[in-house]
């Protein structure tokens, strides 16, 4: 008896994501292999597991790499694609250039004080991922408060167009990330033990040597944690360049979203998600090691992805 | 300890100011009397009183409350479910598959969850609405349940339950009196969590929802497309006084049960 509750205790998470995130993800594959049609659903050859033996032929006969041909003969999604990393990359690179000195200055920040910086930190991430960004159109626009104060400051006399461009998507890249970047970063520099520092000091290296020679190594596994959480969302990321990016800021979370809600091509929709997911399949599975091992290292974390940190204990 | 040099108190308040000053300028520029975003024309509560009387996005709003009240409880089960396996239970037979399907729906882009919830949704000939919205963010949110749980079980004093099970209580009654009281204030925070992960969500929502189950995001979205208005600078004050609300009370209440159980432990 309690053997068979032990087993429920796997058995029932597992089955839910085995339905919902697996099976899912291999409907995505078969889909993305089959061609477009005008009926419900709109695509073909549907799967007849009543059929039998012969229905599964038959299915497996009519798939076709025609979605991933066609995705490689347009230049819109291969440049989709492309402008979606290089976004991406830039975005994480300068919200590790914008939050290492946060996070670092966290980490020496006096013990009272850190509770209150970490919720600090974590609190606009609460708040409604829409809302942070629908706020920047406010701030960006044309006739927004950004324009308004520098004009008022007589700094410019004509307003900067940052709405609709990509000057705009890198902004709220870099806002609503920015949580996901500061908290890993935040975990591994509390945890460094300051007396290295003082003891590259102490042989001579200047300010500067001692930080890239033993803060930044110390650190590296906090930049890794941050930069994944941060650039694989990024990389497919909807809500940011469609709302703040012009129509020729290419993203492809947004291309898949058009050739699904616009155009209604499912297949090809499925096709640009399969595309995706390969080209993040890596960073996903050295992401999952990462924090893997990281868990079973005993570390304490708490919040999103287990990037945030509370420090007790861990040290004398 | 270490005094903080200058870089490092300008890192932080310019860290900080950049956080919440377009918080605060939505918040206190929702009580403008204007129409014109930027213009101030006096304090005013009248977008408040317009949005209340804004039929169909009050009733986004009672559905977002509901989808998200289901999607807390079930993810809560099943991510505290899911923690415990991982931490209980050793190496049983797919841990790694398993852990992989733990961390990766979390980072995975929403347009792809949300695109492949709908194609199942779609083969098995499901009617899409608020059942479908609730499952596609349950399977998203008791991951991060799951994280913040299964952190606190690495932490806990494994001891405490084997001294209760040498003194004779039966496994069902020692999970019910110690392990559960201990990672309570976790299972809390994710189902605070869960809670507010699928308030927020626009994309997994617009992708699984069907007709008459729109969400508040939806809602505010396609308004937001049209260029927002007032009312939206409304909504977006009442819900970051929601969410700050709830946050505040949760860490007062996590902070309580630290401190009592420190003075336990003394």
């Amino acid at each position: 008896m309690q053997h068979f509750t032990r087993r429920l205790v796997i058995i029932i998470p597992y089955l839910w994501l085995a339905a919902f995130f697996l099976w899912p993800m291999a409907i995505v594959l078969k889909i993305a292999l089959s061609e477009p049609r005008l009926a419900q659903p709109p695509y073909w050859p549907l799967l007849d597991l009543a059929a039998g033996w012969d229905g599964l032929v038959a299915f497996f006969k009519a798939l076709s790499f025609e979605n991933f041909v066609f995705l490689a003969q347009d230049d819109l999604y291969i440049a989709s694609l492309l402008s979606s990393l290089r976004i991406s990359l830039i975005s994480t690179a300068i919200l590790i250039t914008i939050g290492f000195p946060i996070a670092h200055a966290m980490a020496r920040a006096p013990r009272s004080w850190r509770p209150i910086l970490v919720a600090a930190m974590i609190l606009p991430f609460w708040t409604s991922f829409l809302i942070r960004v629908y706020a920047w159109i406010g701030i960006l626009r044309p006739e927004g408060f950004l324009n308004h104060y520098l004009i008022g400051a007589g700094l410019i006399s004509e307003p900067l167009t940052i709405l609709n461009t990509e000057y705009a998507v890198f902004i709220a890249l870099v806002y609503t990330y920015l949580p996901f970047m500061v908290l890993p970063l935040y975990a591994t520099l509390e945890r460094m033990d300051h007396t290295l520092i003082e003891a590259a000091r102490d042989l001579g290296a200047s300010r500067a040597r001692a930080f890239w020679t033993v803060t930044v190594p110390l650190a590296k596994p906090g930049i890794i944690a941050g930069s994944l959480l941060c650039f694989i969302p990024i990389t497919g990321e909807f809500v940011v360049p469609d709302l703040l990016g012009g129509s020729q800021t290419l993203m492809i979370g947004r291309t898949l979203w058009v050739e699904f809600f616009s155009n209604r091509d499912w297949p090809v929709a499925a096709a640009v998600a399969m595309v995706l997911l390969v080209v993040l399949v890596v960073p996903i599975v050295i992401f999952r090691e990462a924090e893997s091992r990281r868990m079973e290292a005993g570390a304490k974390g708490g919040a999103k992805g287990g990037a945030g940190a509370r420090d007790k204990g861990e040290r004398p | 300890m270490r005094g903080l040099s200058f870089f490092n108190v300008a890192a932080l308040t310019l860290g900080l100011a950049f956080l919440y000053i377009p918080i605060l300028l939505l918040v206190i520029y929702s009580f403008n009397e204007s129409r014109l975003v930027t213009v101030w024309g006096g304090f005013s509560t009248r977008w408040y009183g317009e949005l209340f009387r804004n039929e169909p996005l009050m009733r986004a709003a009672w559905v977002t409350i509901r989808v998200a009240f289901v999607t807390a409880i079930f993810a809560t089960i099943l991510g505290t479910l899911a923690a415990l396996a991982l931490t209980r239970h050793g190496r049983f037979r797919g841990r790694a598959l398993f852990t992989g399907l733990i961390y990766a729906p979390m980072v995975m882009p929403e347009v792809i969850t949300g695109l492949s919830l709908l194609l199942l949704f779609v083969a098995i000939n499901l009617d899409r609405g608020f059942w479908t919205i609730a499952v596609a963010h349950t399977t998203f949110a008791m991951c991060f349940v799951t994280v913040i749980v299964q952190s606190r079980l690495m932490a806990f004093d494994r001891t405490l339950e084997e001294a209760a099970l040498d003194l004779g209580a039966p496994p069902w009654k020692v999970f019910f009196t110690i392990t559960l009281p201990i990672v309570a204030p976790a299972i809390l925070a994710g189902f605070l969590l869960a809670f507010t992960l699928s308030m927020d969500d626009l994309v997994i929502a617009s992708f699984t929802s069907g007709p008459g189950a729109t969400t508040l995001p939806m809602r505010i979205y396609s308004q937001v497309r049209l260029g927002g208005t007032p009312e939206i600078n409304a909504a977006s004050a009442i819900l970051i006084g929601l969410v700050a609300t709830a946050v505040v009370i949760a860490t007062i209440v996590m902070r309580r049960s630290a401190r009592m159980r420190a003075a336990q432990a003394d």
